[in-house]
């Protein structure tokens, strides 16, 4: 019925009586960022939600491939922006395990407090976002406060404040700042006092609760089916943290729990994430007052080769599984890389989620699904 | 004390002595307009300018402080930047009705302003059904709102102007009834004598436990009607970008922006003279020296001291809370406000008949 190439010049029969399509997008102040959903209503009410993709494709995985295995990392930067260090870790982990490098126990401590700090950032903005969406401004400053000094300790530390590139394969790119474990836990006692904050304007909110509860409700099948992980999927009551299945770096050392709700509405997937905030607090706790002294990348080989094979890594980024695929023919730079993005799988639930309620509901879903546009295109 | 009354009269008097009634009539309009005029110019940029000061007090920032001293004449740079811009009437508009709907909605909120008494007998128009004129005119705006949406040929602004026809013809309900219980307790719709009635104690106080009911309701029914956050489902940035004035660009998004604000400030005005005594001062029982150092307030110093107290308080909301969802917001409405308006009315004709309020 509807093609994206097609420019539809009669308009008088399209659809069913009183059926009404809506582009929501490329440019939409809720989709953030160029995610086109052709949305089919009847009045109020959503009938269909058709995503339509493709407008900030940049071939990153193609792009990949001219790359060396040293350079490549740093492209992923751009896909999932708001957890790029954990993007860049994944890749590093595909290396590091096809060519067996040891990494130092220092580098390996940093890699998890950086992630974990991504994690929380990537929340912190998702929160406020979302609560833009529902109409409430000023939680967005607030967590932009606390995101603020994240985005500083990653300045310091990496240099930028975004796309980090902080890691290289067998370890770090430089050592931390002296400051570092200062900041860090300064970071920490000011979430602590502020997080009751979000509490009384978002959780405790009737308005909110009464927009989120019992809305785009995904059960566990669904999410299974759909590919769902992360968050959302966690929110469904499936067991789904690559933390604690299957550790990587330092996650086997520290105790954290899994967050699993079971509702899977929107109120739960909410709740995921503030819970998770406080859980990678108690990551970051537990390491930082322990980091090892020593070096902070291990040896390796100038130009790094990967044996002939195929390797997969994946790591949870704040967002779901990121997989890394890689078939190497041995040489210098790989011959195919796929990633397994979590956006991708997240927003393909939406149709499912959102179809049946009404407008204000499909903003409050598709804002808990916490969608990276740019992961998704890739 | 200090009353403005001095200068009208005495403007009046003047007038009718040296001119024919007719003429005196004429230039007492014309005066009347320019001086609406100017305070519509001045409420609009006082207004905006503290819509930004509050939002950046409640969101930790400091809001603009770059043009003129705080900020204060960011509001005149912003109007100049909307003059200067291009008023663009898309091509499968209805142009006639895209341009004169903004209009409808500034002229609503200018009809509004007519029997608003401002300080002590510094009123336009005293008319004596002055709560029904309110009524009857405000509820008008939605036809602005309407034909913005329709005449605009945009699925936003359509879906946002059903939203806008369906809350503001429901929550008109209960800020009648609201309105209607003062009325019941002082046995006069004119707004003068509402004021009068309120010498000796604010309704708020004096109408017991069922006036503070009727007054949320009224705050809460006028913010839905003026479409302000929590309630503001027909802009709703983020599902229909801008809602009604999707389309609207230059001086005539500005109308609609600058409406809202007059909007805001009279139904805020009105509550202040319904349920807090208008330019009364506030008096306490027989505390003579208390009520003696409070009459020496002017009284428009009461007045928009009330009345920027309620623009405070609405403000608040909008930065506070999240929007609340078409289906619940009628919920709200039928299911919750107008039955216990309705209730209230009840017990405020009890509360009458029976001469139990102060």
């Amino acid at each position: 019925m509807y093609n994206q190439t097609e420019i539809i010049k009669d308009t008088t029969n399209l659809g069913p009586e009183g059926e009404l399509i809506i582009n929501m997008g490329p440019q939409h102040p809720a989709t953030h960022g160029v995610l086109h959903l052709v949305v089919t209503l009847n009045g109020e009410t959503i009938k269909k939600i058709e995503p339509h993709l493709g407008y900030i494709h940049r071939s990153i995985e193609k792009m990949c491939e001219s790359l060396t295995y040293r350079q490549f990392i740093y492209v992923t930067s751009r896909m999932d922006y708001l957890s790029s260090h954990i993007n860049n870790l994944g890749c590093a982990l595909l290396i590091e395990k096809g060519m067996q490098i040891e990494v130092p126990e220092r580098a390996k401590y940093i890699r998890v407090i950086l992630s974990e700090l991504t994690r929380i950032a990537s929340h912190e903005l998702w929160l406020g976002a979302m609560a833009m969406d529902l109409g409430a401004f000023t939680p967005f400053f607030y967590t932009f406060r606390e995101r603020e000094m994240i985005t500083e300790i990653m300045e310091e530390t990496c240099g930028a404040r975004l796309t980090m590139n902080y890691i290289v394969p067998g370890g770090l790119m430089y050592d931390i700042h002296p400051d570092f474990q200062k900041k860090v836990k300064a970071f920490i006692k000011q979430f602590k006092e502020k997080v009751t904050e979000f509490e009384d304007l978002v959780t405790n909110n009737i308005i909110f609760q009464s927009r989120t509860k019992g809305i785009g409700i995904l059960t566990a099948e669904d999410a299974i089916s759909f590919g769902c992980t992360g968050p959302v999927a966690r929110a469904s009551g499936v067991s789904c943290d690559i933390r604690k299945l299957y550790p990587y770096d330092v996650y086997d050392k520290v105790e954290f729990d899994e967050v699993i709700e079971t509702a899977g509405d929107s109120f739960a997937r909410y709740i995921v994430r503030v819970k998770e905030m406080n859980q990678s607090i108690r990551i970051i706790e537990q390491l930082i007052d322990c980091i090892p002294e020593g070096d902070f990348v291990g040896k390796t080989k100038n130009v790094l080769k990967l044996p002939k094979g195929e390797f997969y890594t994946r790591v949870e980024t704040a967002r779901g599984e990121l997989g890394v695929f890689v078939v190497s023919e041995g040489g210098a730079n790989p011959y195919r890389i796929k990633f397994r993005s979590p956006g991708f799988s997240n927003l393909s639930a939406l149709n499912h989620m959102a179809a049946g309620s009404k407008i204000g509901d499909l903003m409050a879903t598709m804002g808990t699904l916490d969608l990276v546009i740019p992961d998704i295109d890739r | 004390m200090f009353s403005l009354e001095g200068i009208t009269t005495a403007v009046q008097d003047w007038l009718f002595i040296k001119f024919n009634p007719t003429l005196a009539l004429a230039m007492e309009c014309i005066i009347v307009i320019l001086l609406a005029i100017t305070l519509f110019a001045g409420l609009g940029l006082v207004l905006v300018l503290m819509e930004r000061k509050v939002a950046a007090r409640i969101q930790i920032r400091l809001g603009p402080n770059r043009v003129g001293p705080g900020g204060m004449f960011q509001t005149v740079a912003d109007t100049l930047k909307l003059i200067m811009k291009e008023g663009l009437t898309p091509d499968s508009a209805d142009k006639f009705l895209f341009n004169l709907a903004p209009f409808i909605v500034m002229m609503v909120a200018m009809l509004l302003l007519a029997p608003i008494a401002f300080a002590k007998n510094f009123q336009i128009w005293d008319i004596n059904i002055g709560v029904l004129y309110i009524s009857a005119i405000s509820s008008l705006s939605v036809i602005g709102i309407l034909m913005a949406g329709w005449a605009s040929n945009n699925k936003y602004s359509l879906l946002g102007a059903m939203r806008s026809g369906a809350q503001i013809v429901s929550y008109e309900l209960s800020a009648g009834l609201a309105v209607l219980t003062i009325v019941v307790l002082t046995g006069s719709l004119q707004l003068s004598e509402i004021i009068a009635a309120q010498q000796n104690g604010w309704w708020i106080f004096k109408g017991h436990i069922p006036a503070v009911i009727a007054f949320v309701i009224f705050i809460i029914a006028v913010t839905a009607e003026t479409n302000r956050a929590p309630f503001d489902l027909a802009e709703a940035e983020s599902e229909l970008t801008a809602g009604f004035h999707t389309e609207y660009s230059g001086m005539k998004f500005a109308l609609f922006f600058l409406a809202e604000y007059i909007n805001i400030f009279i139904v805020c005005a009105i509550g202040a003279t319904l349920f807090l005594g208008g330019w009364m001062p506030l008096h306490i029982g027989s505390w003579e020296a208390f009520n003696h150092i409070m009459d020496y307030i002017p009284s428009s110093v009461w007045f928009m001291g009330k009345t920027f107290f309620l623009i405070f308080v609405i403000m608040w909301f909008r930065w506070t809370f999240p929007r609340l969802r078409i289906d619940q917001l009628l919920n709200l409405e039928w299911k919750y406000l107008l039955p216990i308006s309705l209730l209230n009315l009840l017990l405020v004709a009890v509360i009458a008949i029976l001469g139990w309020h102060f």
